[in-house]
């Protein structure tokens, strides 16, 4: 390996001559620990104090659990569901002009620009039996809204820009040269894709994937509104928490909501490493 | 590189092909459409159908509630405290992160993409905790008279909690590409700090900032699981627009929450339409 010239000049690096530092830096700090650091102590100090016994207890009975495989199940189907679509919409728009395509590709970001309690709203007013298209599935034994499928289609609404942004780069940076020399080679347009273009994009696919599960874990506003809420069957763990706050049952909810943000955590480590992956597997 | 649903995109790279005759570029492109109509095109539609499918007295009478009236202050007073708050923490942040190096940075970047990965309900549950009865400092609280839960300062934390990343998030990648020759020149000239930050390092930032102020300000205006939290839901006092459609909603008024979700609707087409205008300026001026 040879030594890059910006290796060489690290070693002599000048004093940084821009003033502010320790401003800047003791703000940053002192809104990140009001904002953020003294309520997680809030909340990490009130779990201590609680029972062990009983959080579990709290944290694994059949409603929470219930919650927990809904939240996940949901939101599993919904990032699959936006891993596939987001992929075709990311292929679409990066690689082909046709009319409309400017107005689809800012069309992608309205599920991230609309409030999720609107779009909770409209969603189950569409997907109910009497709407545009829950009409439609009614007949069919179909339940659009109020049901498993309608925190699926909520949650896949929500989780669709995370996917389509992550992946649609992706593609428009895509190495043409590749394709070139497999075409040049011989190689058809499925083997193309099979063999070049597929295996380049599947780390930038799972990331999109795991954005979308990520999002759609934490959503709590637009279920609210399609899903009906009934516990054991349509009740996610967010909801879960709100309920047992509303009961007064802090233990209750601070069991589940310490469950989510282990799952959240979990996600996250792994979404950096899929990152990490994704970035070598970039280089030359 | 971390890709983002709030970043601006950039120009591709590669040409964008014309499909041409090829039969399977269509299909493709068709169901993409297809399912953008179905998914994206139709719900929009649909806030506008429901709210006027009474005709516009309905309409202007479920916006003329006094209720709604209120819910409309409150949440631009929120959004008023929180935008600019984050804004100042966003270009700090971003100026300390992204010019100098130091210990512990990847904490605070860390700290900063937290509420990105932490549900509303529980980031609302955070401020239950801290400023409830039974809260850390509920009792302090209380013996001072001093409302937090339930009332205005505790919906501007949730909020602020759930919306100064973006800002910052935005700024960071821009000020960290632009390096700080600039910066070192103005200074040599002789330009104090206060000077080279105004005239050289905020206008070459200014379409991002603006961009970031545009998105959390979405963001503020629309959220509802934190603030519904920590809310206490009473009305014309503590209902911001999002928590209004949901007690229209729950009082199965057909017309009146669509009719409060038109509002919040524009606010999302608005955000797009800027979003468009301010990925054409950037992508002009580079």
């Amino acid at each position: 390996m040879t030594r890059s010239p910006a290796a060489a000049v690290k070693i002599f690096r000048p004093t940084n001559p821009l003033p502010g530092l320790s401003l800047t830096l003791g703000f940053t700090v002192v809104y990140l620990t009001v904002i953020v650091l003294v309520p997680i102590g809030a909340l990490a100090l009130k779990a201590l104090g609680l029972s062990w016994k009983e959080l579990w207890e709290l944290a694994t009975n059949e409603r929470a659990v219930a919650a927990y495989e809904l939240s996940l199940g949901a939101s599993l189907a919904a990032a699959l569901i936006n891993a596939v679509f987001g992929s075709l919409l990311a292929w679409v728009l990066a690689r082909y002009s046709f009319p409309g395509r400017r107005w689809l590709d800012g069309l992608i970001d309205f599920p991230f620009a609309l409030p999720t309690a609107v779009a909770g709203l409209t969603l189950a007013s569409l997907f109910s039996e009497h709407g545009w298209l829950g009409e439609y599935l009614a007949p069919l034994g179909i339940k659009g809204a109020f049901s498993r499928l309608g925190v699926v289609i909520a949650l896949t609404f929500v989780g669709l820009p995370f996917a389509v942004r992550t992946i649609q780069p992706e593609i428009e940076t895509l190495d043409e040269d590749v394709q070139e020399a497999a075409k040049c080679l011989g190689a058809g347009r499925w083997r193309r894709f099979a063999t070049v273009t597929a295996p380049a994009l599947l780390p930038t696919v799972l990331t999109g994937f795991g954005l979308s599960f990520a999002r759609a874990l934490g959503e709590y506003g637009s279920i609210v509104f399609i899903s009906g809420n009934l516990p054991f069957q349509t009740e996610i763990a967010p909801t879960l928490v709100v309920m047992r706050l509303d009961q007064f049952d802090y233990t209750g909810a601070i069991s589940v909501a310490l469950v989510l943000l282990i799952f959240s955590f979990a996600l996250l480590l792994t979404l950096n490493m899929l990152q990490a992956w994704a970035a070598r597997f970039m280089e030359p | 590189m971390k890709a983002r649903a709030d970043t601006i995109s950039s120009a591709p790279a590669n040409p964008v092909r014309r499909p041409g005759r090829d039969s399977v570029h269509w299909v493709l492109i068709s169901v993409a459409m297809l399912f953008a109509a179905v998914f994206l095109v139709l719900p929009l539609l649909n806030v506008f159908a429901q709210a006027l499918a009474a005709g516009l007295g309905p309409y202007w009478r479920a916006l003329a509630d006094p209720d709604t009236l209120s819910a409309i202050r409150l949440t631009l007073i929120i959004a008023g405290l929180c935008v600019p708050l984050n804004a100042v923490f966003g270009v700090v942040a971003s100026w300390a992160i992204a010019k100098f190096e130091f210990r512990g940075k990847a904490i605070l970047l860390t700290l900063i993409d937290l509420p990105f990965s932490i549900s509303p309900v529980v980031a609302g549950l955070l401020f239950v905790l801290l400023f409830g009865v039974n809260g850390l400092l509920g009792h302090w609280l209380q013996g001072h008279h001093v409302r937090i839960l339930f009332a205005l300062p505790g919906m501007v934390l949730a909020t602020i909690f759930v919306t100064f990343p973006y800002v910052a998030r935005e700024l960071i990648p821009i000020m960290r590409s632009q390096g700080r020759e600039q910066e070192e020149a103005a200074l040599t000239l002789g330009a104090g700090g206060w000077k080279t930050f105004w005239h050289v390092t905020l206008p070459s930032v200014k379409w991002g900032l603006f961009y970031g102020i545009v998105l959390c300000n979405a963001r503020a205006m629309g959220e509802f699981g934190a603030v519904s939290v920590v809310s206490g839901h009473i009305a014309g006092q503590t209902d911001t627009l999002p928590l209004r459609v949901e007690k229209l909603y729950n009082e199965f008024d057909p017309v009146a929450p669509f009719a409060v979700a038109t509002l919040l609707a524009l606010l999302a087409v608005a955000t797009m339409l800027l979003k468009a205008l301010l990925e054409w300026k950037t992508r002009h001026e580079s």
